[in-house]
């Protein structure tokens, strides 16, 4: 099962991103959109499939990838189920940051890219800080540090809604906060791409030590593991994944605790075979997800956030009666 | 040639200069009461803590391997052994390559083997007792094939079969170009299976050597503060307070 489990979810997910380019309120072939854009050719097809439809199911994709794969790091290193990519304190970070640009409407040069841009710097200013604060210290301390961080961030992320200039521009900044992949244009891509690619790269290589850390930290050192040091390359890759998904894209909740927690018992509960399909899980999961924010009836937009975390609640109380019956 | 020797080993409050050395094919007990620093001391030969003092391997500086060659050489298995997901009991005796970064399985396999666990594969770990607990924690150590054994109190939650059945595979690896060292509080079990015994106390060695040298009813009292009973002629064994 665990073997065929990698493939499976890329099947899925490209099936998925498929049907993702083919939904809309207009029907087109998804084919031909895509072969005209690929000659050049500016037909309807290739103007809705490529540039309207293509970045956002990108977006949604590479989005819950950052998350599904930054949640399961972050589970492996604490060895804790409920670990979750906001408590490094880097989401929050993001909201700020990208709170400040609302606010003070800095980086105008660039843009419809200053958004993105703020929240990456927030996410990094918060990781800078947290890292400061944990110094040398083991990962629960890091944790600890990651909570203070969000605590403050999340305090003054208030005050900016508090003091917000006029009520469009609290609208405007909660509305974002409330995550989406919609009108975000092709170049969030350029943020969050390498973004998904430095920190999944970061992770991935920090694998044998989430297998080692299961044994515990003296094992996983005994075995010629660097503990310390590993454990804050984990750590750096997870915020750099959250940071770049929050910044373009808002809070998406629960994908990074939920998804890992649903792929755990088919990898065999390994924590390092764990980070690939969380990964194309969760892209898959936030595919979908923004699909049936696409399929409501139009008038008020359901947010994509809050579409997860009303799907993600419900399953997370599932898994916990499937705990508790462990007990029993 | 020693396997292993320590020379004037410090870790402030809980090794006091320590020096011992693990002979080729030994078997090396060692006892103390809580807080003697048995812990410390093996958790210093398995490169979880730094200590000042000279570490020699076979008479080369240990500090000219790095950390995975030396992770090759010496498995450590500490007192609070645990595993933090439900791993399958194959996967947890894998884990135990990951110094060579390979999944031989011959040499997992002959691990299972040596362990007596191939009953128990398939299944997962929390779902094990502690007896059976014990012995996967022992094949994962012996996956790696390292040369000296550190294991910190094996035995402590066992019955007695399990005590023994566990001994027993400690016991087997210390042939020539291999040893063990392992923390024991049950001295009767120590006089029975280790080659010598080193005793600690308050992190310095009180006594090391020959059983019949260490276990004397003298320097047990001197250690423990209670007096015990000493029958090192009867097979197996006795040592108990009396």
């Amino acid at each position: 099962m665990a073997n065929a489990l990698t493939p499976i979810l890329l099947f899925g997910l490209v099936l998925t991103g498929w049907l993702s380019l083919g939904l809309g309120s207009v029907p087109v072939s998804v084919t031909a959109g895509l072969l005209d854009w690929l000659q050049g050719i500016q037909s309807r097809e290739a103007m809705i499939v490529a540039e309207v439809r293509l970045p956002r199911t990108l977006l949604a994709v590479a989005v819950g990838a950052s998350l599904g794969l930054s949640g399961a790091a972050l589970q492996g290193l604490l060895r804790n189920p409920l670990a979750d990519p906001s408590l490094v304190g880097a989401s929050q970070g993001a909201a700020l940051g990208a709170a400040a640009v609302f606010y003070f409407g800095l980086f105008a040069a660039a843009g419809s890219l200053s958004v993105a841009l703020g929240g990456l710097l927030g996410a990094m200013l918060a990781l800078l800080l947290m890292l400061g604060l944990a110094g040398t210290g083991t990962p629960s301390l890091m944790i600890m540090a990651g909570l203070a961080i969000a605590t403050v961030t999340s305090a003054l992320l208030a005050v900016v809604l508090n003091f917000a200039p006029n009520p469009y521009a609290m609208q405007e900044l909660v509305f974002w906060l409330l995550g989406s992949v919609a009108e975000r244009g092709l170049d969030s891509l350029y943020i969050l791409l390498p973004s998904l690619l430095i920190g999944g790269s970061l992770v991935w290589l920090q694998r044998n030590l989430l297998a080692g850390l299961s044994l515990g930290d003296k094992v996983a050192q005994s075995m010629g593991l660097n503990v310390i040091a590993g454990s804050r390359l984990t750590v750096l890759g997870a915020a750099i994944l959250v940071g770049a998904a929050v910044s373009v894209a808002g809070n998406i909740g629960f994908v990074g605790l939920l998804i890992p927690h649903l792929i755990r018992p088919l990898v065999s509960h390994r924590p390092d075979r764990l980070l690939v399909p969380s990964a194309l899980a969760g892209g898959m999961l936030v595919c979908v997800a923004d699909m049936l924010v696409r399929l409501l009836p139009p008038g008020q937009e359901l947010k994509l956030g809050v579409l997860t975390s009303l799907l993600g609640a419900p399953l997370f109380v599932w898994l916990v009666f499937k705990e508790r019956r462990k007990w029993l | 040639m020693a396997l292993i020797a320590v020379k004037d080993l410090y870790l402030p409050k809980r090794l006091e200069h320590v020096s011992l050395q693990l002979d080729d094919g030994e078997l090396l007990g060692l006892i103390g009461p809580n807080g003697s620093g048995k812990s410390s001391l093996l958790n210093v030969l398995g490169n979880v803590i730094n200590a000042e003092g000279e570490l020699t391997m076979q008479g080369e500086p240990i500090h000219a391997l790095t950390d995975l060659e030396r992770a090759r050489q010496i498995g450590l298995l500490p007192q609070e052994a645990a595993v933090f997901w439900s791993l399958l009991v194959e996967d947890v005796v894998a884990l135990g390559r990951l110094p060579w970064r390979d999944n031989d399985s011959a040499m997992i396999n002959e691990a299972i083997d040596k362990a007596g666990i191939r009953q128990l594969l398939g299944r997962s770990v929390d779902r094990l007792s502690g007896g059976e607990r014990a012995r996967v924690w022992l094949a994962r150590l012996l996956a790696g094939a390292p040369r000296v054994l550190l294991v910190d109190e094996p035995v402590a939650s066992l019955d007695i079969h399990h005590q023994l059945s566990v001994m027993d595979v400690l016991k087997q690896h210390a042939i020539p170009g291999q040893g063990v060292i392992v923390a024991l509080h049950d001295l009767a079990l120590a006089a029975r299976f280790c080659d010598r015994l080193c005793l600690l106390h308050e992190g310095k060695v009180v006594a090391i050597g020959e059983t019949a040298e260490v276990l004397t009813e003298d320097i047990l009292f001197r250690t423990y503060g209670i007096k015990v009973e000493v029958d090192l002629e009867r097979s197996p064994p006795l040592v108990m307070p009396a």
